[in-house]
């Protein structure tokens, strides 16, 4: 089945938005009717296209959020200054039309056979395909040991926040919220760096499977950090989001 | 802007080549670095993308799009896929 998903061509369509929810002040999920969506593996994305009334064309990716299985969903978080993400996060409703292309990528996927521990490292944004990656193992019934890290600017700005309270078995969630935290914050409030990775990081003779994404500084420094740990860059895949939001 | 990676021109190589780059293996012309072409450094500029090595820095991919059709320079690599 991935053999045809990957051979099929990829062509633009238009998609239909089903759902937009709020997810905090700057971040919504947008759920997507794709009328010929082949299905998906965690951690793809797709490209988004929007052309304007002069026929300007801006394309952007964004991850998938929602696990194989179930309906498409994208994450968006808006950049105020942003060409694209404001349109996507204060514009669309139920009902509007987008143009998109994907599934998308082949690398920054996990199935679980790929195994573990999965080292999940997300920075603000680049929580989307983790998500995918974190329902796709539960709805999967893998037993695949995950410790997440996740760097945040304020406890408001965690997305799926409610989601990550709730962890399935054999999942951990470590919060470090870098600008501000709340009264009695117990959880760290630092930048990730090659300190705090040592901290709650699996040691690299754990040989755990790493998967970094968000903003590229926040990937550039862990992804970093983890191989002159003594990682083997084979085991840590990155994916750089750009100069998106904070971490 | 910043520089992002292979992945984000997941779409590009696949319109190009017909099938899912980001996980297939390059290797730098100038320095020999392989590397799967998600790891490679990309700086998205319309209407060109430059792909770089991580290692070196040097050019190991142009793709230009001009009303539509893009024009593909892969002289930079030693061998890709
Ligand atoms: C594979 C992949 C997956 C992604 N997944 C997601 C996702 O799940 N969710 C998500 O929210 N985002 C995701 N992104 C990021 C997304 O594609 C967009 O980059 C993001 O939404 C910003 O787009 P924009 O048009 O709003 O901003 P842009 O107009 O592109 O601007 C982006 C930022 O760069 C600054 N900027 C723009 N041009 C310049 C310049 N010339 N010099 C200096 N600074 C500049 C702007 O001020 C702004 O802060 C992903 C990116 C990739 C590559």
């Amino acid at each position: 089945m991935a053999g045809t998903a990957l051979r099929r061509r990829l062509t633009w369509q238009v998609a239909k938005v089903s759902a937009v929810t709020v997810e905090t002040a700057s971040v919504r999920t947008l759920t997507l009717d794709v009328p010929d969506w082949p299905g998906h593996q965690a951690g793809q994305h797709l490209d988004i296209r929007l052309t304007a009334e002069d026929g300007y064309v801006a394309e952007r990716s964004y991850s998938i959020a929602s696990a194989p299985g179930e309906p498409v969903a994208i994450t968006v978080e808006r950049l105020d200054d942003g060409e694209v993400s404001p349109y996507l996060t204060d514009e669309l409703r139920a009902g509007d039309d987008l143009e998109l292309r994907g599934p998308i990528g082949g690398y920054f996927v996990w199935e679980p056979e790929d195994g573990g521990p999965l080292l999940l490292l997300a920075g603000g944004s680049g929580i989307v395909p983790l998500r995918s990656i974190l329902r796709h193992r539960e709805r999967t019934g893998s037993t695949v040991p995950v410790r997440l890290l996740y760097s945040s600017r304020t406890l408001d700005d965690v997305i799926y926040q409610a989601e990550l309270d709730q962890p399935a078995r054999g999942v951990e969630v470590i919060h470090t919220l870098t600008r501000q935290q709340p009264p009695g914050w117990a959880g760290y409030a630092r930048r990730a760096d090659a300190a705090l990775l040592a901290e709650v990081a699996w040691p690299a003779d754990a040989m755990p499977l790493a998967y970094a994404c968000g903003p590229t500084s926040f990937v550039e420094a862990v992804s970093q950090a983890l191989v002159q740990s003594g990682h083997p860059p084979e085991r840590v895949k990155t994916e750089r989001f750009g100069a998106t939001g904070g971490t | 802007m910043d520089t992002v990676d292979g992945n984000a021109i997941g779409g590009l190589l696949q319109e190009v080549f017909g099938t899912e780059m980001t996980g297939a293996a390059s290797v730098c012309g100038s320095c020999g670095a392989g590397r799967p072409v998600a790891e490679l450094a990309v700086y998205q500029r319309a209407p060109g993308t430059v792909v770089r090595c991580r290692s070196c820095d040097s050019v190991l991919m142009v793709f230009v799009t001009i009303r539509g059709r893009t024009c593909v320079d892969l002289l930079g690599l030693a061998s890709l896929g």
